[in-house]
């Protein structure tokens, strides 16, 4: 073996110091990828100064080995989606071009944030009055903002033209189920469908989000990780307004003006409708800059919903009394596997999936199956007493909710348990929930279609 | 990199476990130099087999006092293998069949080079 002199292992460390710089200006190759392939790199050299070579040709052969960086890191990014999440949007270098991009972004995000909050008041114009025909508004929530949010999508990925061809299909059939329909004042299929509409909906503005990526396990993923995400946002700015609005209220009552007809008719229903443009706008701009928050709020709140159900059911052991079953039940028990499958997934959406089981994952097991029972508990009480109290439309949209969600999370444990067990990955995870996307919005469809004729409008 | 390279990275693995270097230069040793990838290409291929659950990771330190990233089969990477190497038999049988077929026309291709169209 050579001995080389120091001065040339300076040279080298050096050299090698410099690649390593380099490398890790990729976002999508992280300091642990470094190390991995330095190690490879240092070893080559060895071999080929070893083969006879100086250090100077030995690293430089060593680096071409290694291959171009942009292939590299752009193979690293496919392999990672969950770090690509991060850069997806924001470009990865502060260049004058993308500088500009993000400022025409943001103008296209305001001025639809502008036409969602101007749709609100279009019906004003044809008589409609927001108190008095409360139920149109409930019926249309979705079709203020939503067009406009998958409108942004389609601009910002470069939806292909059969593609919006076939969300624009979608918006115009759910806007004709929402108001061919005559619904009885104030029927409980009336607010099933205002309920229900928004959900299928957004299945549409997550295909024009994943831009041409939805049939793709990560495309579908990375739409999960946004609506969490702009969720948190959404109410980040709906507690902002409030502020706004309390001091609003305060400063020009002090000079006798009352400013609540202006806010009530005005502030509050533009400004909800243009807060989802621009929420989603924040998610897409700023995803890189806040590290996402729905993970962080899962990690809190797992253990403590965990602890809530064990004792819920150990109570209900202990005591031995039944469920006290009244209309309400099942909404909370809907609710409740909803904030279990929200802490599931954005668990789950974070998660590395390289990373080794943990007593996290145990905890998560213990949550979904603490869930699964209570739940049962509740089914149980309902199942012996549905036939006593009838099948009105809510108690059937409310059944089916619970059912799906119950399937969901009963195959969710499954999995989970397999993997805790080593016999699976938590990729089978994440295929299944974002699989499972699409039947969340079918049974909402199937809510707003064939739910009011089949209860008379009532 | 090419579909080839889950069996290849595989078998050698479930010889013993390895590290990226020493993977590829035995990929170079059986293949007498005929299959060379991209060094760092061979890095997400192991982290895409990771996540998968066909090899498992761990950091150790080596004889060269450097920290070095060693992967293992996993009993499912060798559930996959077995698959694999099915998939690959059939295909490497239906390919011999057509070779034979083909043994005239492979010199008239190479004189005129017919552009293919583009798969996936």
């Amino acid at each position: 073996m050579t001995i080389p002199a120091p001065e040339h292992e300076v040279a080298l460390e050096e050299q090698i110091d410099q690649w390593r710089g380099y490398l890790r200006r990729r976002q999508a190759i992280q300091p642990v990828d470094v190390a991995e392939l330095e190690d490879h790199l240092r070893e080559q050299v060895a071999m080929l100064v070893d083969a006879g070579l100086t250090t100077d040709e030995a690293f430089l052969v060593a680096v071409k080995r290694m291959g171009d960086l942009d292939a590299l890191s752009r193979e690293f990014a496919r392999e990672h989606s969950e770090r690509l999440w991060k850069q997806l949007v924001v470009s990865p270098s502060d260049t004058g071009a993308s500088q500009a991009a993000a400022r025409t972004d943001a103008v296209v995000a305001f001025c639809l944030a502008a036409a969602a909050a101007v749709a609100v008041k279009v019906p004003a114009l044809f008589g409609m009055d927001m108190d008095e025909d409360a139920g149109f508004y409930a019926r249309n929530l979705s079709f203020f903002v939503l067009p406009l949010l998958t409108g942004y999508f389609v601009w910002k990925r470069h939806v292909n033209s059969s593609t919006v061809r076939w969300l624009a299909l979608a918006f115009a059939a759910a806007a004709v189920f929402a108001n061919v329909y005559p619904f009885d004042p104030d029927s409980s299929t009336e607010a099933l469908t205002a309920l229900h509409l928004p959900i299928a909906l957004w299945l549409v503005v997550g295909i024009a989000y994943a831009g041409g990526r939805w049939s793709r396990v990560e495309g579908r993923m990375d739409f999960i990780r946004f609506s969490g995400e702009l969720l948190i946002y959404y109410v980040l700015i709906a507690l902002g307004g409030g502020v706004l609005t309390a001091f609003m209220v305060a400063m020009f009552e002090s000079i006798g003006i009352d400013p609540e007809p202006f806010i009530e008719s005005w502030l509050l229903p533009c400004g909800a409708a243009g807060a989802v443009v621009v929420a989603a706008w924040l998610v897409e701009a700023k995803q890189s800059v806040i590290e996402n928050m729905a993970p962080v709020l899962t990690r809190l709140f797992t253990p403590l919903f965990a602890a809530v159900l064990v004792t819920f059911l150990g109570a209900l052991l202990w005591t031995g009394t039944g469920v006290d079953f009244d209309r309400d039940l099942l909404i909370t028990f809907n609710l409740l596997l909803v904030v279990v499958l929200g802490l599931l997934l954005y668990s789950l959406s974070a998660r590395n999936p390289r990373s080794p089981r943990t007593a996290f994952d145990a905890m998560q097991v213990v949550l979904v199956v603490t869930a699964l029972l209570a739940d049962a508990v509740a089914l149980w009480t309902i199942g012996g007493r549905i036939t006593e109290f009838g099948f009105s439309p809510n108690r059937v949209a409310a059944l089916g909710a619970n059912v799906i969600l119950l399937v969901n999370l009963a195959w969710s444990a499954v999995l989970y348990i397999r993997f805790l067990r080593g016999r699976g990955s938590v990729t089978a995870l994440d295929r299944w929930q974002t699989d499972y996307l699409p039947v969340y919005a079918v049974w909402a469809a199937i809510v707003v279609v064939v739910f009011p004729p089949l209860f008379g409008y009532a | 990199m090419a579909a080839s390279s889950t069996p290849v990275v595989l078998a050698i693995l479930s010889e013993e476990d390895s590290y990226g270097y020493a993977i590829l230069q035995r990929v170079r040793e059986l293949s007498e130099g005929r299959m060379e990838w991209t060094d760092g290409m061979l890095y997400p291929v192991l982290h895409r087999l990771e996540r998968l659950g066909h090899v498992e990771a761990r950091w150790e330190v080596a004889e060269s006092g450097r920290r070095r990233k060693y992967y293992a089969i996993t009993p499912q990477g060798r559930a996959q293998l077995a698959e694999e190497r099915e998939q690959w038999q059939a295909v490497d049988a239906t390919l011999r069949i057509m070779w034979r077929a083909l043994v005239l026309p492979v010199s008239a291709v190479r004189r005129a080079p017919v552009p293919m169209a583009q798969g996936a």
